[in-house]
């Protein structure tokens, strides 16, 4: 998962979203000027990274988008948001789903010119999955056999007087190497969607270099992506150039990429109406009224679709929130059309479905609760007894979500007369302390990217019993029955039909109200003839033409 | 003088220990856990969190805490963020910035300021002093982010006369668009302390009688008058660097500057009191010696104030 940590608040900010490990492009060949292109060299905005670059440890976009070019994993997520290829693996082999042989290319090379070899993804995942070496992804080893004995828990959580026992093992056991460019991984359960998981960057290989000094590595990190590491200068430039080496697919066709760190993203969109700034992932909100930005760019504008649902959840340990009638009433007393319309001016699609509709295996349309319907949401409020006292809906006032929170409120004020009213806690920090602490008295903003592309990363995180993400506490052992099915289903489409099951019985519960689909609008400079983005719309820059 | 300056700079030591215990202490009450918001939507995994406290002693109390911190700096060790970047890498890189545009800003506002503040204290009531009172009640009003972005947005990316961000190695010419934004409020106040500061000295008696002595008009001006008038203009610019440094943050976010309101305002979202006493330790000592530097100069501009 990763987190956008602009200061200033664009639409798509608001530390919120979980985000994917891309950086994949079917590259064609045409338009652009390859001349112009190969010693070409472009300007893009960025965010300083919050932690050195090690991919088990970055988990916010600012960072995570470098990481997504300096590396290239097992498999990759193709930009139209398909199911994942292989890219350094040859094969992933399997028969029951537990155990997975997998196979990687011979004679692919780090940027320091050592050869990519099994054992660079299995010190890199045990030092990964190790507790004490605090990587913020370390949850991600959790399937694989052995986890436990290298991950312990803190007794009484980290604020206690307790430190969490030192850890029995310091590899998984799970993990075997068996040559150079063999390895098996054996998991603690069948899980089918394992393969997928294999693109994010907590999978990423590392090379012998970082395991003597991974503080030192961070600074100046070395992968075996198509993109390579040149230097960093905190707050100000991290300077990347292409990596002639690079066998796995297209090479980059320009020359060097130059990412400028800005605090202020109407700084970076001036730079790129003028000129001096060759891409802009998302532009300012205040270009957005009106279709500013539209104007300004012309053609060179970009609207996408990015996997985020924008959700307002429900702290299901509250006694208040544990009617399901109600719960479905206040979710179809909300106009997501209007809002999406009058708020976010057409560039959010309104949520009809629980998990986004770009991701493999979700089904669109899928949630009933979704709709408008004012009358029915005033029976089921009869029915369920009504709602005594203030609805609080909170979020974080750091990021833009006042108005579409505010809105909501309204909806649900005039169409249900419950007192409802948005309330903005100052910042993220302690509005997820809240939240994460089981505190919340009232309904809240919540949001999700996928990590993987895959239905199971909208379900299992999110409405399982002891999911990473499900903050309200939503319990139902059918759906938890269902979801642990249908993750150790033999194949993805078994496990597909099963998490579609599962997920009529969430539809059933409301556990939570999905609001909005995420959308991107992106800007490049006059200087580039041809680019694509990837599956989470980030700039693929292997596709990048002068 | 030697004896004032001594006891001067005796009282620096116990202004800088209270002023760097109460921002340790207020980072420290800023509301939130500085791990709960780190990881997005989901908590982080208690290893990470664990690792983290005990690396920066965040289980302390904030006494250990804030004695650990004053004993490793004096020992000239600022500590690391929470991202494992030296502090003290972080002020050496972004004060240099911050003080270029600062020193860029205070000479545009003394220039143009004290100009405007001569000419209209001398011919009061004119077309100039008009235009320049009515400018200056403009400049004050408006808030400095609404300068910043229409000047941006026309000078910058509708006239492209300049570049509308700065670009790394900060060249001067680039500056003087947001020195001029940032020092635009105090240049309005500058202009008006010195005009009526002139207008009044310029009814006092040693002006009639330097005029009377047949002294010619830029002499008594530049000499006798100006002298007795920066008083007040020299006590507002030398705090005024102070100011202009820790307030950049508005103007460094428009123009893309890597100075310290940045890494101040980051640090206290993410409380991380280590850095932002860093960095604050710094400007409250450029205060000090600015205003130890400004009552020195009184000295030198009156003859009448004198320091045993």
């Amino acid at each position: 998962m990763r987190v956008s940590k602009r200061a200033s608040g664009a639409l798509a900010v608001g530390a919120a979203f979980a985000l994917v490990a891309s950086g994949c492009s079917s590259g064609n060949n045409d338009g652009g000027d390859a001349g112009a292109s190969k010693d070409g060299a472009i300007v893009i905005d960025g965010t300083q990274p919050e932690n050195p670059l090690v991919p088990a440890n970055t988990t916010e976009t600012g960072g995570g988008k470098i990481i997504d070019w300096l590396f290239t994993g097992l498999v990759e997520y193709p930009n139209n948001g398909g199911a994942p290829q292989n890219a350094l693996a040859e094969s992933i082999d399997t028969k029951d789903s537990k155990v997975f042989t997998i196979k990687i290319k011979p004679n692919t090379k780090f940027h320091d010119g050592t050869t990519v070899k099994a054992e660079n993804f299995t010190k890199a995942w045990n030092w990964a999955a190790y507790g004490p070496s605090g990587a913020q992804n370390a949850s991600f080893f959790s399937d694989i056999q052995g986890f436990g004995d290298v991950f312990t828990e803190d007794p009484d959580g980290p604020d206690g007087p307790k430190k969490a026992p030192e850890p029995k093992a310091k590899e998984m056991s799970g993990l075997k190497v068996i040559d150079d460019t063999t390895f098996e991984v054996t998991l603690s359960a069948p899980t089918a969607v394992f393969p997928t998981k294999l693109g994010y960057s907590a999978f990423m290989p590392l090379p012998d270099v970082f395991f003597a000094d991974p503080a030192k590595f961070g600074k100046n990190p070395i992968g075996n992506g198509p993109v390579k590491f040149v230097s960093w200068q905190d707050d100000v430039e991290i300077k990347l150039t292409r990596f002639d080496d690079y066998s796995l697919r297209d090479k980059m066709k320009i020359k060097d990429v130059t990412v400028k760190i800005y605090q202020d993203d109407t700084a970076a969109y001036n730079d790129l109406v003028s000129g001096n700034l060759d891409f802009q992932q998302q532009v300012p909100v205040s270009s957005l009224a009106g279709e500013k930005w539209k104007n300004d760019l012309g053609d060179r504008a970009i609207a996408s679709t990015t996997p985020t649902t924008g959700i307002i959840a429900f702290p299901i340990y509250d006694k208040r929130f544990q009617n399901k009638d109600l719960r479905r009433a206040i979710s179809l007393s909300i106009n997501r059309q209007e809002i999406t319309d009058k708020i976010f001016f057409g560039n959010r699609k309104p949520a009809d479905s629980w998990a986004n509709p770009l991701t493999p295996g979700a089904e669109p349309g899928n949630c009933t609760a979704c709709k408008f319907d004012p009358e029915q949401a005033k029976q089921l409020l009869a029915k369920a007894g009504g709602f005594k006292g203030k609805l609080t809906l909170s979020y974080n006032a750091d990021a833009s979500h006042k108005e579409w929170m505010e809105a909501v409120a309204q909806q649900i004020k005039t169409n249900l007369g419950i007192d409802a009213v948005a309330v903005g806690v100052p910042t993220f920090a302690v509005f997820r302390q809240n939240i994460n602490a089981h505190k919340m008295t009232g309904a809240y903003r919540a949001g999700w990217q996928q990590d993987y592309p895959d239905v199971e990363n909208w379900i299992n995180p999110l409405y399982v019993t002891g999911g990473s993400s499900n903050d309200g506490l939503y319990s139902n052992p059918e759906v938890d029955a269902l979801a642990k099915e249908a993750s150790s289903a033999p194949s993805i489409e078994e496990s597909h039909k099963k998490f579609a099951e599962a997920v009529k019985i969430i539809d059933q519960d409301v556990p939570s109200m999905p609001i909005y689909f995420g959308g991107q609008q992106s800007g490049h400079s006059e200087k580039i003839k041809k680019m694509e983005l990837s599956n989470v719309g980030e700039l693929d820059i292997t596709s990048v033409e002068l | 003088m030697g004896r004032y300056l001594l006891r001067r700079l005796l009282q620096l030591v116990p202004v800088f220990i209270g002023t760097t215990f109460l921002i340790y202490w207020l980072v420290w009450s800023v509301p939130g856990d500085p791990f709960a918001g780190k990881c997005g939507d989901r908590p982080c995994p208690d290893n990470y969190v664990a690792v983290m406290t005990e690396k920066y002693h965040l289980n302390d109390s904030i006494w250990v805490q804030y004695a650990t911190y004053m004993k490793n700096l004096f020992q000239g060790d600022f500590g690391t963020t929470f991202s494992g970047r030296e502090i003290s890498d972080i002020i050496m890189t972004s004060y240099p910035n911050t003080l270029k545009l600062a020193v860029v800003a205070l000479s545009i506002e003394a220039i143009i300021g004290l100009s405007a503040g001569v000419l209209t204290g001398l011919r009061r009531n004119g077309f100039l002093d008009n235009l320049v009172l009515i400018s200056t009640l403009f400049l004050i009003a408006l808030p400095v982010f609404v300068i910043g972005f229409v000047l941006q947005w026309l000078i910058g990316v509708k006239l492209g006369i300049v570049r509308p961000t700065v670009s790394n190695d900060m060249p001067i010419t680039e500056l003087l668009l947001p020195g001029f934004v940032l020092g635009s409020a105090s240049m309005a106040y500058i202009a008006r302390v010195a005009r009526t500061s002139i207008a009044e000295n310029r009814r006092a008696d040693y002006v009639r009688t330097a005029i009377a002595k047949g002294l010619p008009m830029r002499r008594v001006v530049g000499v006798h008058l100006l002298r007795n008038s920066l008083i007040p203009v020299v006590t507002l610019l030398g705090t005024d660097l102070g100011a202009l440094m820790g307030g950049a943050i508005v103007t460094e976010g428009i123009f893309g500057i890597n100075g310290i309101g940045r890494q101040v305002l980051r640090a206290i979202v993410t409380k991380q009191s280590a850095t932002v006493v860093g960095i604050v330790v710094v400007l409250v000592l450029v205060y000090l010696v600015m205003n130890l530097l400004v009552d020195l100069l009184y000295a030198a501009l009156d003859p009448r104030i004198r320091y045993e």
